[in-house]
């Protein structure tokens, strides 16, 4: 893999990014209430990162898959998010979907300094995703109200009587995570997200808990890492991991290939999974994973 | 002296026998715990004849301990994760593992005849030995359990000849194929319960028609959402002795043959007495079980997204009802209709329909529950979503209903103050506390300061579970509560200002409690380490996504905190993001 793993944080988004992410990602902000603006846990591991995001989830643009390699090989296509993480960052936002990553009461106040490692492309061409209108839902705290999966999975399922979209989009619906290798899974909630990206950082911050964790255990000392996929890939023996999915007919597909909505109506768990296992899959997508090499 | 003298006198006096015979009219764990401290041989006689036993917490004790003090079991409860993983504040893997247990119990306990578990994880493979190992094998309870297929429950139908049980109420079954069911042999006929309404897809239902008709003491089924309503009629008419029945999706292409037969097979129903499932109604269609609402004794509504007025037609058949549960659609209209109806309530749950809306969709205040406390002199057990409440509401519902013993309300707001004073909502809760002595599980939410705290401290002396978000201002609240409850067994606290102090101060009060979980607050991780320095008996597991925290400053607080008494030590099925602070340094670099 021909990443450059950028040691460096550099860029701090624009404020617009930034008011737009706020926009675009209300509904997936942790609520803290109380503290105004609140951010994302520090990233300890990260070290020299922190990442301190108002609220919102990062506000860098979206990148398209030609941009670097990616870790998680997403095609794009007309329309689709398609998310790139290869910003090898793990600020998490701590989306609430990601659950458990996050709901540390930070005492920082909201002061917004993004440094992270992205590779910036330009815009897709085709980003029809609209954006998500904050009246009509609620911004999600992990765990409240207190329901259990199961009850929320059923109204996630059952018709809406208006306005469905937004309604629909605004319940969780938390899908099993699971990565080749990892001795357990995890669970995001979907809607927690509103495109690739935002996903797959915060999968990726969910799998770097693991390989952290690994690390401290063999004894080397986490905070002098750059926690960037090159570094995952490192630890996970060099090989280039995929996303997918499993829809609801019970096939495997590859992350990407679909609008967001589309892929979150349809998807019924994901996997990480090596990509030489996922051959097969999509051909097309592949292809664009070997030439990136 | 000679009081002592006597009991020996009298131990001595009765032959082991018909203390055994005794001692088998008493089930409760409690009352079996106090015959066995009366003196050893007592001790002695209790544990070779104890068979049921319950494990509060998997973690508690290990399987060989249990096995060497109760070698005759028979039936065995054991619950894993805390309570809160219910709402994914535990992450993946956290533990839970029942394997261990299966695997010393196929050894020790060849007579196994029930497992019940809850919160846990448990395998195929774990499915496989139960079915393999206990000949006599008859109930298998998997509530908000995790990790096994439908391949596992293949394994149990085909081995377990004399299964009575198998409720999967609320788990995660990964769905691989619905034929398990076919694997019961048609040479079985012995079961009375079963609860499948966690599957997600179709389960095959000829051959779930074929189990249910030969099984003549079918007394409990509660199909899937998948389960179609137009095939219910004829399941029912196999089986017009069911007493509890959980429909399947409640909706059908409108077709008056299906509803004509769907109302004749219940009006055959002479013993059902509780309802439930009920996904996706079509309200024209709930006129089909009017024959049997005058008998039914409990109603699960929860899932059934009707408005009032349906609601209102339905509830207001069922007179005798005990138990409700039902979603907000319910209104204040529908409450003050079940508060005029149904003078038998024991039990009732509201649950959101839109828990993640801004605004209320629904007309259901705190009025609805003023209402229900008054009409319903038998209400004692509370579960309540809101948008808003009031001290004077919380009080005349305390004043009313002294005989609450569970009271769980959620304002679905955070700290929502009392709306028409904007005080805190400490006085309304005092009410409950201080007016409801036998008060054993509460939850509180909106707005609440140290002081609510203070009032539980000094009046919830029977108080054993509390659930605690967003309140507090101090450690002095956490401190009323851990030196005040006297009976306090669990303890959840999410996102309270609550920190080392209390904690510390009230160390020893740990040691009498099941578990105490704490997210989102202040404790450190240093006073986390000198908690599980100073008690050895409790397990102290730090769970922190941020990695190690012995990377951080010891001042830094913990993400999450669970701690538990336990007499097998820190255990060593732990994830990555989990750390027992244990007393031997191991963590301190």
């Amino acid at each position: 893999m021909s990443v450059p793993v950028e040691q460096g944080y550099g860029e701090v988004p624009s404020m617009e990014t930034k008011e737009r992410s706020i926009g675009l990602n209300l509904k997936a902000t942790e609520l803290r209430l109380g503290l105004p603006g609140s951010e994302s846990p520090e990233r300890e591991n990260g070290g020299v990162l922190k990442s301190l995001v108002s609220g919102a989830k990062r506000g860098f643009s979206d990148a398209i898959t030609d941009g670097g390699s990616g870790k998680w090989v997403l095609s794009g296509n007309g329309g689709s998010e398609v998310g790139l993480c290869k910003d090898g960052n793990l600020f998490s936002p701590k989306a609430k979907g990601v659950g458990e990553c996050n709901n540390q009461q930070n005492p920082f106040s909201a002061s917004v300094v993004v440094k992270e490692t992205v590779t910036h492309s330009p815009k897709p061409l085709h980003d029809n995703k609209p954006q998500v209108s904050p009246p009509s839902s609620k911004a999600q705290v992990v765990g409240w109200p207190p329901i259990r999966s199961f009850r929320k999975n059923s109204m996630v399922s059952q018709p809406q009587k208006n306005d469905a979209d937004a309604e629909a989009k605004s319940e969780c619906l938390y899908v099993k995570v699971s990565m080749e290798g990892a001795p357990y899974l995890r669970k995001v909630d979907l809607n927690g997200f509103s495109s690739y990206r935002e996903l797959s950082s915060a999968l990726e911050k969910m799998f770097s808990c693991f390989t952290i964790s690994q690390c401290g255990s063999y004894g080397v000392s986490c905070r002098e890492k750059n926690l960037s996929e090159s570094r995952l890939v490192d630890l996970l023996h060099g090989s280039e991991y995929v996303l997918t999915y499993e829809d609801k007919d019970g096939d495997w597909m590859l992350v990407g290939d679909v609008p967001w909505e589309m892929f979150t109506e349809s998807c019924k768990r994901l996997r990480i999974m090596k990509s030489s296992e996922a051959i097969g899959l999509a051909p097309r997508a592949m292809e664009k994973c070997k030439s990136r090499n | 002296m000679q009081q002592q003298q006597k009991v020996a006198a009298l131990s001595y006096s009765f032959p082991e026998e018909v203390l055994e015979h005794v001692f088998s009219f008493i089930d409760s764990t409690k009352d079996r715990g106090s015959i066995s401290l009366v003196c050893k041989s007592w001790y002695e006689i209790e544990r070779w004849c104890r068979r049921r036993v319950f494990v509060g917490n998997c973690y508690a004790i290990t399987p060989a301990m249990v096995i060497k003090r109760f070698p005759k079991v028979r039936s065995i409860t054991l619950k894993g994760k805390p309570h809160f993983a219910d709402f994914n504040l535990v992450p993946e893997g956290w533990g839970g593992y029942v394997c261990p247990w299966i695997k010393a119990m196929a050894v020790a306990f060849p007579c196994l005849e029930e497992i019940k578990l809850k919160r846990m994880v448990i395998s195929d493979d774990c499915l496989d030995l139960i079915a393999k190992s206990f000949k006599n094998f008859k109930v298998l309870v998997l509530i908000s359990c995790e990790g096994f297929t439908t391949d596992g429950l293949a394994s149990i139908a085909a081995n377990c000849r004399n299964l009575r049980e198998l409720d999967l109420r609320e788990s995660e079954v990964e769905d691989i194929c619905g034929h398990w069911l076919s694997h019961f042999p048609d040479s079985y006929t012995s079961l009375v319960s079963l609860n499948i309404s966690c599957l997600a897809n179709e389960v095959n239902f000829p051959a779930l028609e074929r189990l249910v008709s030969r099984c003549p003491n079918m007394h409990t089924l509660r199909l899937n959402r998948a389960a179609p309503l137009d095939k219910l009629a004829n399941l029912l008419r196999g089986a017009p002795q069911l007493v509890e029945l959980g429909t399947g999706a409640y909706t059908s292409e409108m077709r008056p043959e299906v509803f004509t037969n769907l109302a004749a097979a219940f009006s055959g129903c002479k013993q059902m007495k509780g309802l439930s499932g009920f996904w996706d109604v079509l309200p024209s269609y709930l006129p089909a079980v009017y024959p049997v609402c005058s008998r039914l004794t409990s109603l699960n509504l929860s899932y059934a997204t009707i408005q009032s007025p349906d609601l209102i037609k339905l509830v207001g058949q069922c007179q005798s009802l005990q138990r409700l549960w039902v979603l907000d659609y319910i209104e204040d209209a529908g409450l003050d209709m079940l508060a005029a109806s149904c003078k038998d309530l024991r039990e009732l749950r509201v649950f959101p329909s839109d828990p993640f809306g801004l605004e209320a969709n629904v007309a259901l205040t705190e009025q609805g529950l003023v209402s229900v406390s008054e009409g319903c002199p038998k209400l004692h057990s509370v579960l309540y979503f809101c948008r808003q409440m009031t001290n004077a509401a919380l009080n005349t519902i305390a004043r009313n209903r002294p005989n609450m013993t569970r009271f769980r309300l959620c304002i679905i707001e955070p700290r929502t103050p009392d709306y028409l004073t904007l005080q805190s909502l400490d006085s309304g809760f005092g009410a409950i506390v201080e007016h409801c002595k036998d008060l054993q599980r509460l939850s509180l939410s909106g707005l609440l300061t140290d002081r609510v705290f203070e009032h539980i401290g000094t009046y919830a002396k029977k108080l054993e579970m509390l659930s605690v978000a967003f309140a507090g201002d101090s450690d002095l609240g956490l401190h009323h509560v851990l030196s005040g409850c006297d009976n306090l067994r669990k303890l959840e606290i999410r996102d309270c200002p609550f920190g080392d102090k209390a904690l510390l101060a009230n160390a020893a009060k740990l040691e009498t409690m099941r578990s105490l979980w704490m997210s989102s607050c202040s404790v450190s991780y240093g006073a986390c380490k000198l908690l599980g320095q100073k008690l050895p008996r409790l397990n102290v597991e730090v769970i922190d996504e941020r990695g190690p925290p012995n990377l951080r400053p010891d001042s830094n607080p913990v993400e999450k905190l669970y701690i538990y008494r336990t007499i097998s030590g820190p255990r060593l099925d732990m994830p990555g993001y989990v750390w027992t602070m244990e007393d031997d340094s191991a963590y301190l670099e």
